[in-house]
């Protein structure tokens, strides 16, 4: 309890001070919130291009898929504003060997790394993403569905966890290859593929976006939830896959670390 | 900066970029490993076409359309303008200006060093693109395989031109990374990366024609995969070419201007 007590005031701490510096860079929120609408907004295009040559793409209606690309767009907001920016300090400090004074204060380093620096005025997407959402909503002429929406509240837990556990297991590999700071490039390459509902792939791949790199739970799974139609199995085991992964990526992390030889000294 | 000393450093200048890939190559996998865009494309237009095909493409068609487009953007890469933003900031780009070569040059040679390499990649998704759809599909007109080779330097010319000139403006702004985002996006739209051509409205395609980003992707894909006759892809063909002579010209203009207002920053 009193450890617990101690990281949350750790943890506002943290936050506090990422605050303090992105109000020194207040014009970056501008050109980032409007870069990233742009981005948002042209990756709409193949969504609308595909749905004007059919009715419906593997079972999902144009204003089904808009609610996946509302939860892909969310998560985008979360991973840029959250994970990416702490996570991508890592890197830097593995490379250049200043992990050492991380790794030297009395508290967990994973923690420390995790909540190093938030960039929340990055998340401009999350507007985008409820846009989205009553837009998609809105076309179909109803409400999401009330049991379905307290789902997609919960897999919205799972999905940020799974989202972080894949970065720590990304970061993990920064220990082991010594030049690697495009690891961020091919993480969101592939987290690009969240983007359409998990139905469009097929056989391995789909098996893949599933499993191993767990897509189908983040975007998929909350849109299903949303428009009323995921089966209680399938919430449950996503709570479950996402606890494994956790803890996955935990015991990776520590025997990443436990190889850590300081680069500078 | 004469011309016959440029020429004789550039074999050097090659090896020294090889080599430098070479070292590198961890790095250099992880980013073609990055390019799963296409593959994704190819997955999602492969759903659409699975019960009818769409315009002249079935689903062998896309498959064709998007392993084409994974080789043609491995050997048509360029990254100066993050490489100059980066230098410009940090002031490094000093270290380049003392040599008797012009900038341009050397990053121009740094970036080709990387396509052999990229075609080690590039050869098995072509081999296994072959396999899938057969050889039916490769163009028979030896004057379009011409065309192919050409339009892939034209292609890698705009991409490395642009990426130049985008750079470039890092002396004006301090960073341009974000007006190189912008261009990536119009880029992915309108090259033919995510949608073939031929499948927007006609409206739109028009409008395609006249920009330059078909020209760098989509242009070399749709000849390899037999989108055109030989009237179409000659008058495309300049169409490229018209492109790369602007961007020259364009670049040069900046480039001067530009290089006057450079301060090397901690350099």
């Amino acid at each position: 309890m009193i450890a617990a007590a101690r990281y949350w005031r750790l943890f506002r701490v943290q936050v506090r001070s990422s605050v303090l510096l992105g109000l020194q860079y207040r014009a970056d929120f501008l050109v980032d919130g409007l870069v990233s609408l742009f981005w948002t907004l042209t990756a709409l295009v193949p969504l609308f291009t595909v749905f004007h040559l059919r009715q419906s793409l593997a079972g999902w209606s144009f204003e089904e898929a808009l609610v996946v690309t509302g939860w892909f767009t969310l998560l985008e907001a979360i991973l840029e504003g959250a994970i990416n920016p702490s996570l991508t300090a890592v890197v830097e400090h593995i490379r250049k060997g200043t992990l050492d004074f991380v790794l030297l204060k009395p508290a967990d380093a994973q923690f420390l790394v995790s909540t190093a620096r938030f960039e929340p005025w990055r998340s401009t997407n999350v507007v985008t993403a409820v846009v989205l959402w009553v837009v998609a909503f809105g076309r179909m002429g109803r409400f999401p569905s009330l049991p379905g929406s307290f789902a997609a509240v919960l897999l919205l837990v799972v999905a940020t966890s799974l989202l972080y556990s894949l970065w720590i297991l990304t970061v993990s590999a920064a220990f082991y290859v010594v030049r690697i700071d495009n690891l961020t490039n091919l993480f969101n390459s592939i987290f690009d593929a969240a983007r359409w509902p998990v139905q469009i792939f097929r056989g391995l791949m789909r098996w893949v976006f599933t499993f191993i790199v767990p897509l189908a739970l983040m975007t998929t799974f909350p849109a299903e939830a949303m428009l009323g139609r995921l089966p209680l199995t399938a919430l449950a085991w996503s709570v479950v896959g996402a606890g494994a992964f956790g803890w996955l990526s935990r015991r990776v992390w520590l025997s990443s670390i436990a190889r850590y030889t300081s680069a500078s000294s | 900066m004469s011309v016959r000393s440029t020429v004789r450093a550039l074999p050097t200048l090659f090896r020294v970029g090889f080599a430098e890939m070479v070292a590198y190559r961890a790095e250099m996998l992880v980013w073609v490993l990055a390019t799963t865009m296409p593959l994704i494309m190819l997955a999602l237009w492969s759903a659409v076409a699975h019960d009818a095909p769409v315009g002249r493409f079935d689903q062998q068609d896309f498959i064709a359309y998007f392993l084409a487009t994974f080789i043609v953007r491995q050997l048509t890469g360029a990254w100066v303008a993050w490489q100059l933003s980066f230098e410009v900031r940090t002031g490094t780009l000093a270290m380049r200006l003392l040599r008797p070569l012009h900038p341009m040059v050397s990053y121009a040679v740094e970036n080709l060093a990387a396509i052999p390499l990229r075609m080690i990649v590039s050869l098995p998704v072509a081999v296994l693109a072959l396999v899938l759809t057969g050889a039916g599909r490769l163009p028979r007109d030896p004057l379009l395989w011409a065309i192919f080779l050409i339009s892939l330097l034209g292609g890698w010319l705009i991409t490395f031109l642009a990426n130049a000139g985008i750079g470039t403006l890092a002396l004006w702004t301090g960073s341009s990374v974000k007006v190189m985002d912008v261009w990536l996006a119009l880029y992915m739209v309108f090259s033919g990366y995510l949608i073939p051509v031929e499948l927007f409205p006609p409206a739109i395609r028009g409008v395609i024609e006249v920009l330059p980003f078909r020209y760098q992707l989509g242009f070399p894909v749709e000849l390899l995969t037999r989108g055109l006759d030989r009237a179409a892809a000659l008058r495309l063909l300049l169409g490229q070419w018209i492109w790369v002579g602007l961007f020259l010209l364009g670049v040069r203009a900046i480039w001067r201007r530009g290089l006057q207002r450079f301060a090397a920053y901690g350099g």
